[in-house]
């Protein structure tokens, strides 16, 4: 259990058997009266987001939260899927849950998934994936200057900016934090 | 090495800060006032409601000086302040710290109407002292400092700006949400306001107004929607005074909150006391304000999470 003084950004609390996590907090207290304890709260489940002003003597139940690590199966649709590979269960995320995180996502690999009791929430990526160029303007030889830059596609369909040397058919490692090209692979 | 590169961008908040306290030793020593030092380890802190003291040993550290200061008083001081820390268990928040800085005056044979337009010279005395102009910015707010001040009684404040009458904010308990929620931010805008008259809710030694039971004699400064001071006219009466501890301390009991020891060496000094009035003025939410800093965090050297 957790007490009003406990609250803080980022904790994450369970309201109507639902988990929110704290987005905004401030404690408020007029000088002779009771302490107040704002808190903007975003349900993790819907991402609906609402004010809240708590007490002192309020207490509130931890959001029971745990990561598991599953491995990507497919798409179908607007359906994101995932299997335990210890018991071979199979959840999925939906396309607005999944975000991002879609432009990194080839068969096998390995995320984390955050789950409120069975549901699962959110996808956390390996920092570094490797991913193959599918598309990308031949180099035009002699373009050396250093920081130039030309657009290329991944077999996620993810574009993004790489130097002028990478070509089609190449594997490049990209920073899933940022989208950035990190660097060449050569396998 | 963040900190280093944190407290060096405050040299500028501290230094208006310490010329800020500089400016108020010389307001109350061109007012013969008597600078005083009261002990930040007592015996019994006063029951407040919704004050809570920071045990130290068998002993408490100070919530404010009030009651050591009211037995100088009683002991036929007539007008004394100081500035010192005050401790308060688990507040913290962007106007709060659990160790604070409270500047603390007591004036004998006055109200707290006059206290009122001392507290307006004292914060007009030190904008001029540091060059402020009449009109500073606080978070993207132009405060005019001309005196006098807005006054607005608790009920007028209720009736402007709460989505509930006074009577059904406190027949609902609702009394603190709606003033920090609804009315505070409010207040003090374009200049510093004084709200005055307040139900007889928590406060434990202001004295109740003579031609309206129904309110105390307290007042509390308001400067861009921030709580500045908190003064009232000193309740004097020894036998009221005993109720309004026995109660607090009551209530502290039903709530589970930590029974303190009755001040036993006040109320034995406070028959001798006259009738004065006294201000508390949190330095550090001041300092916010001559600075134009959003965070208490600003204008300290240290917050607890960096100790």
């Amino acid at each position: 259990m957790y007490n009003a003084g406990d609250l803080k950004k980022g904790l994450k609390i369970k309201l109507d058997n639902e988990p929110y996590t704290i987005t905004e907090f401030n404690f408020v207290k007029p000088g002779k009266g009771q302490a107040l304890y704002r808190c903007k709260l975003r349900n993790m489940v819907t991402g609906n987001q609402f004010e809240r002003t708590y007490r002192s003597a309020d207490t509130f139940e931890p959001a029971d939260m745990r990561e598991k690590k599953m491995q990507y199966l497919y798409a179908e649709g607007k359906k994101y899927y995932f299997m335990d590979s210890e018991n071979y269960e199979q959840v999925f995320l939906a396309a607005d849950q999944i975000g991002n995180a879609k432009n990194y996502l080839i068969d096998n690999t390995e995320v984390e998934i955050l789950f409120f009791e069975d549901k699962p929430l959110e996808i956390s990526l390996p920092n570094f994936v490797d991913l193959i160029v599918v598309k990308a303007e031949p180099w035009a030889k002699g373009d050396s200057v250093s920081g130039n830059t030309k657009p290329v596609t991944l077999q996620t369909g993810y574009q993004l900016q790489v130097p002028p040397f990478i070509e089609e058919g190449e594997k490049i490692r990209v920073d899933t934090r940022s989208g950035e090209y990190i660097t060449r692979v050569k396998d | 090495m963040e900190d280093g590169w944190v407290l060096a961008r405050r040299q500028g908040t501290l230094w208006t800060r310490a010329g800020m306290i500089q400016a108020v030793r010389r307001f109350f020593s061109e007012r013969c006032y008597l600078e005083v030092e009261t002990p930040y380890r007592i015996t019994a802190p006063v029951p407040e409601y919704y004050i809570d003291a920071v045990a130290s040993g068998n002993w408490f550290l100070h919530t404010s000086p009030e009651l050591c200061m009211k037995r100088l008083l009683a002991a036929g001081y007539l007008k004394i302040f100081q500035i010192c820390k005050c401790f308060r268990e688990g507040e913290r928040g962007s106007c709060h710290l659990p160790e604070f800085t409270m500047l603390e005056w007591y004036h004998q044979g006055i109200d707290y109407r006059l206290l009122m337009e001392e507290c307006e010279e004292l914060v007009a005395f030190i904008a001029s002292d540091l060059g402020c102009g009449e009109v500073i910015p606080y978070r993207g707010k132009k405060i005019a400092l001309q005196m006098p001040w807005e006054r607005l009684s608790v009920r007028e404040a209720f009736e402007c700006y709460a989505p509930l009458s006074l009577g059904e904010s406190l027949e609902r308990k609702r009394f603190d949400e709606i003033m920090a929620c609804y009315i505070a931010p409010h207040l003090g805008e374009r200049g510093p306001t004084f709200l005055y008259d307040y139900p007889l809710y928590s406060s434990v030694l202001t004295r109740t107004k003579r031609d309206d039971p129904s309110v105390e004699e307290r007042c509390e400064l308001y400067i861009g929607g921030m709580e500045v001071a908190n003064g009232s006219s000193e309740l004097a009466d020894v036998d009221k005074q005993q109720l309004r501890f026995e109660k607090a301390r009551q209530f502290r009991r039903l709530q589970n909150k930590m029974d303190y020891p009755a001040p036993e060496r006040f109320l034995e000094a406070l028959p001798a006391m006259p009738e004065a009035a006294g201000m508390a003025l949190g330095v550090d939410r001041l300092a916010m304000i001559f600075t134009d800093s959003p965070a208490i965090d600003d204008v300290v050297t240290f917050t607890p999470e960096y100790i």
